[in-house]
């Protein structure tokens, strides 16, 4: 039975009915009412920027906050390989029930159907809309949009701009947001970080943030507020997240009683660059887009220290081919990475670490050149000719992820195979939503990676793109509707409001402190020692020693940084330690709800994986009777955590064992 | 990083400190040592940072952020050139493996009007926010657009307007530019759009509209030079300046705003 402090709100009906009669029966706001409601967005990646545009053209008086000197900077702009949409352009057999099947089965059955069959059936609309916005998606020569395969899909429905998707589709964003910036309907806060909400009778009526540049602090009242403010895989200290990508805003809410959603369900990418080094301040990830061409082996002899291209073929070992003879590469996220760490603790990974496995492109490069010559009519072509020409199919393809690996580690990637190693990604936990996405503080609501909703345990690649723009552009601009029109008649509240009075001066608390603590060791010491502790306990493999040792360890870390961090400089300035000390806090509490989720959570599922419970081949073995259900946590204080269950109920979808063999 | 030949470098450097926008900057003058050939740029800043922290110093701010050469935040002045001595590469791809033991190294933030110095080595680059503001866009609301494959687009046109779009907006263009223009960029967006059917409705205003905007922020005029092309990390082309110059001209031409 799910706590009665949850309530989803899934409307009734079939799935396929749900989001059509809502979308045309819920409340709306008149034009005349939305010119005088306002609404607070933290964040301008995919979900923020989109969210902002389309609020603000239909009338809303729209606040976008980023910490960033722009809106465009925001990390979506990072993602590489593509934005999955049902369209069935490729004629194999992809449809909505597809991708929505996909989904919750990829996330092995930890998702919340309404949610995830919504996505599937405005994913189509997302494409349009980009393109409608100028966004230059990948084409065939016949003029129309060219798609891919990504992990965990039988069908291609991946659309892409070379390597650089995220950036295309946020650039469109952006500009919709700018226009919006241009026409007065958004007023922007670049350079400002939220760091408190204010709740005002039990709903969220704006926030406290910092201008990051004279350190002052600024109170902003909004009849709602809208976090969308990415994930957390910064509590790792290394990870494929950008370097001031934080948990603060999300965290700021927790505290302010939105229940947390399912911390402990991480994505660590199975395709990233190795670490080199302790200077090592993040890592890189090599798009997902790379299986569809790159075959990925170890050496069959542990300690094999030859060339990779001194292997024979016959020596080599195709592990994902082997074990997932349906899936090959393109198993989804966890398992490929779960295999990778698997070769690897075994003795058989590869380069000077020994974790590292191989992603050949040696075998496509030469299918692409036969092709080419074959479309050229070339008789009996060299195999150089070949592969010079296979080269330039591959180059088109993925060059920029090619000139980056190169950049990085030195090495020539189309002469050697790249290293790759698993890496902390994306975070499908996040704050807790119901169906119109809105938190248990009412009138606060999280979009996109900072939500725990359409993921479940794990995300299939190419569908953090369309649920950030599902989410901005398809959803809250209905589901919003339901709460403003009751909101109509609230005018402005003065941001002298005791309430608002109360949260500055516990920021300025808070900054205090930090700032007078004086210690000896600088704020990357912390966030290194606990991204050690989460990494080693907390990460591919967990168990219930280690999550019990990790909870003492982080405690005693946090307690340790309160003591002896040294923030310098002052708080009235542009300060980026402060600005780092701050975060680096939040994370602190946040990993010990992290493990304490991990160590709740008695069985495998999706990015969890607990050592104990796995099935005689090593996969993730789940517990439907006992878990088949979101961990949402109230804080209660730091440390203290009541835990509250929402229970998932598959009407659509036989809940199955997952399978890709 | 194995196969890379890792080796330490012992390193001197310049950087510029400013202590906010009204502040008068001068160089200061850091060693560092141990510096791996595998870190980036901004790692070796990092070390220093550390140490500077670690002596009860302030530390250098920088702007950064992806830390994978996609964001455009970081932006460093490295011995002369925007994002240093290698090509086609923003500050935080540069790897100590360019650089040679015993090197000085000056480093500075992008230097132009329209850029005005923050703190040390960051600059405030909002301008490019309002250039685009006034028209980097196309003027279609959530909701209306038709199919996707409703309007093919021929590949060519689609790999250019993508070639064009592949701008960061860092400004390493305008730091490069002897009269701290910004054409390049506002280029970059004019052409992006203008290849494509969608943004054509729009274009005569739009060109217009940017150029008029960019001039209002204080960037200077293009003397084809050419030292945007050659130090833009992401290789965009002088070819987007000269279209925007025909763009331009022709809706100068027959343009009347109602």
């Amino acid at each position: 039975m799910s706590s009665s402090k949850l309530d989803a709100k899934i409307p009734a009906g079939t799935i396929e009915e749900k989001w059509t009669k809502f979308r045309s029966t819920v409340h709306l706001v008149n034009p005349a009412n939305k010119r005088s409601l306002e609404v607070i967005i933290v964040g301008s990646g995919l979900a923020g920027a989109s969210a902002a545009a389309s609020l603000a053209e239909m009338g809303y008086k729209v606040k976008v906050f980023c910490f960033q000197d722009s809106p465009r900077r925001a990390h979506s702009i990072a993602a590489q390989g593509g934005i999955n949409a049902a369209k069935n352009y490729q004629n194999d057999g992809d449809s909505v029930y597809r991708l929505f099947y996909d989904t919750i089965k990829g996330g092995d059955y930890r998702a919340r159907e309404a949610n995830v069959h919504r996505l599937s059936e405005v994913s189509g609309a997302i494409i349009d809309q980009c393109v409608a916005q100028g966004v230059p998606f990948a084409r065939e020569y016949g003029g129309t949009l060219s798609n891919r395969s990504f992990g965990g899909t039988q069908v291609q429905r991946t659309f892409y701009a070379a390597g650089q998707t995220g950036q295309q589709l946020l650039l469109g964003a952006y500009s919709a947001l700018q226009r919006q910036v241009g026409m007065g309907a958004v007023k922007l806060y670049a350079r400002h970080e939220m760091l408190d909400v204010v709740v005002i009778d039990g709903k969220a009526r704006g926030i406290i943030a910092r201008d990051l540049i004279s350190g002052k602090l600024e109170k902003h009242f909004g009849h709602a507020v809208l976090l969308a403010t990415g994930g957390y895989g910064n509590v790792f200290f290394l990870s494929t997240n950008a370097m001031g990508s934080n948990v603060t805003a999300a965290w700021k809410a927790h505290k302010k009683g939105a229940f947390f959603g399912n911390p402990c369900y991480t994505q660590i990418h199975p395709t990233c660059i190795p670490v080199s080094g302790d200077h090592q301040s993040k890592l890189t990830l090599m798009s997902e887009s790379l299986r569809n061409d790159g075959r990925i082996w170890v050496p069959k002899k542990a300690g094999d220290t030859r060339k990779p291209s001194e292997i024979p073929e016959e020596e080599r070992d195709y592990y994902l081919e082997r074990r997932y003879p349906a899936f090959g590469n393109l198993v989804p996220r966890d398992v490929a990475s779960r295999a990778a760490k698997e070769r690897c603790d075994a003795g058989f990974g590869v380069g000077n670490s020994k974790l590292a496995v191989y992603l050949d492109f040696e075998a496509n490069m030469m299918r692409y050149g036969q092709i080419e010559a074959n479309k050229q009519s070339l008789q009996n072509p060299t195999k150089e000719k070949i592969r010079e020409m296979g080269r330039e199919v591959v180059k088109e393809k993925y060059g920029n992820l090619f000139d980056m690996y190169k950049q990085i580690t030195g090495e020539d990637p189309y002469e050697l195979p790249m290293r790759i190693y698993p890496a902390v990604h994306y975070t499908m936990g996040g704050l807790w939503v119901d169906y119109n996405l809105m938190t248990t503080v009412p009138g606060m609501y999280a979009l996109g990676e900072a939500n725990f909703s359409d993921h479940g345990a794990n995300r299939l690649g190419a569908s953090a793109l369309m649920q950030g723009l599902a989410d901005g552009y398809f959803v809250i601009p209905y589901t919003i509707g339901d709460y403003l029109s009751e909101e109509i008649r609230t005018k402005a509240i003065s941001t002298d409001h005791e309430a608002f009075v109360k949260a500055e001066a516990e920021v300025q608390e808070c900054i205090n402190k930090l700032m007078s603590v004086k210690g000896t060791k600088s704020v990357d010491h912390f966030h290194k020692a606990l991204g050690k502790i989460m990494w080693d306990k907390c990460g591919m493999a967990r168990n219930e020693a280690g999550l019990k040792s990790a909870i003492v360890e982080i405690q005693k870390l946090r307690e340790e940084f309160w003591k002896d961090v040294r923030v310098p400089g002052s708080a009235d300035e542009f300060n980026p330690e402060l600005e780092k000390a701050a975060r680096v806090a939040d994370f602190l509490e946040l990993g010990e709800l992290m493990c304490k989720d991990a160590l709740n959570r008695n069985e495998s599922c999706g990015g969890h994986f607990r050592e104990e419970f796995q099935t005689e081949e090593g996969e993730a073995l789940r517990d439907d009777v006992n878990y088949a259900y979101v961990a949402a946590w109230e804080m209660k204080e730091v440390g203290n955590w009541e835990l509250h269950k929402e229970e998932l109920k598959y009407e659509n979808i036989k809940i199955a064992q997952r399978s890709y063999k | 990083m194995s196969g890379s030949g890792e080796k330490m470098l012992n390193l001197t450097l310049k950087v510029w400190r400013q202590k906010n926008s009204n502040a008068k900057g001068n160089l200061e003058t850091h060693n560092v040592t141990g510096i791996s050939t595998d870190m980036s740029f901004l790692e070796m800043f990092d070390v220093l940072n550390e140490k500077l922290i670690n002596e009860g110093k302030e530390p250098i701010a920088f702007d950064h952020d992806c830390r994978e050469g996609i964001c455009g935040m970081c932006s460093m002045y490295i011995n002369g050139q925007p994002h240093g001595p290698k090509q086609g590469v923003t500050t935080c791809q540069l790897h100590m493996r360019s650089f040679k033991d015993g090197d000085t190294i000056t480093v500075e933030p992008w230097r132009s009007v329209a850029f005005p110095v923050i703190k040390d080595l960051a600059v405030d680059r909002s301008a490019f926010d309002r250039i685009i503001s006034s028209g980097g866009f196309v003027s279609v609301n959530t909701g209306n657009a038709k199919d996707a494959n409703n309007i093919l687009i021929p590949k060519d046109d689609a790999d250019d307007a993508f070639n064009a779009a592949a701008c960061i907006g860092c400004g390493a263009c305008v730091a490069a530019c002897k009269n701290g223009s910004a054409m390049l960029f506002v280029s970059a967006k004019v052409s992006q759009l203008a290849l494509l059917p969608q943004g054509k409705v729009e274009a005569k205003g739009r060109v217009l509209n940017m150029v008029g905007q960019m001039d209002e922020e204080g960037f200077g005029n293009c003397t084809n030079t050419g030292a945007c092309e050659a130090e833009c990390p992401k290789g965009i082309s002088l070819e987007n300046i000269a279209r925007m110059n025909r763009e331009y001209l022709s809706s100068s031409l027959t343009y009347v705003k109602k």
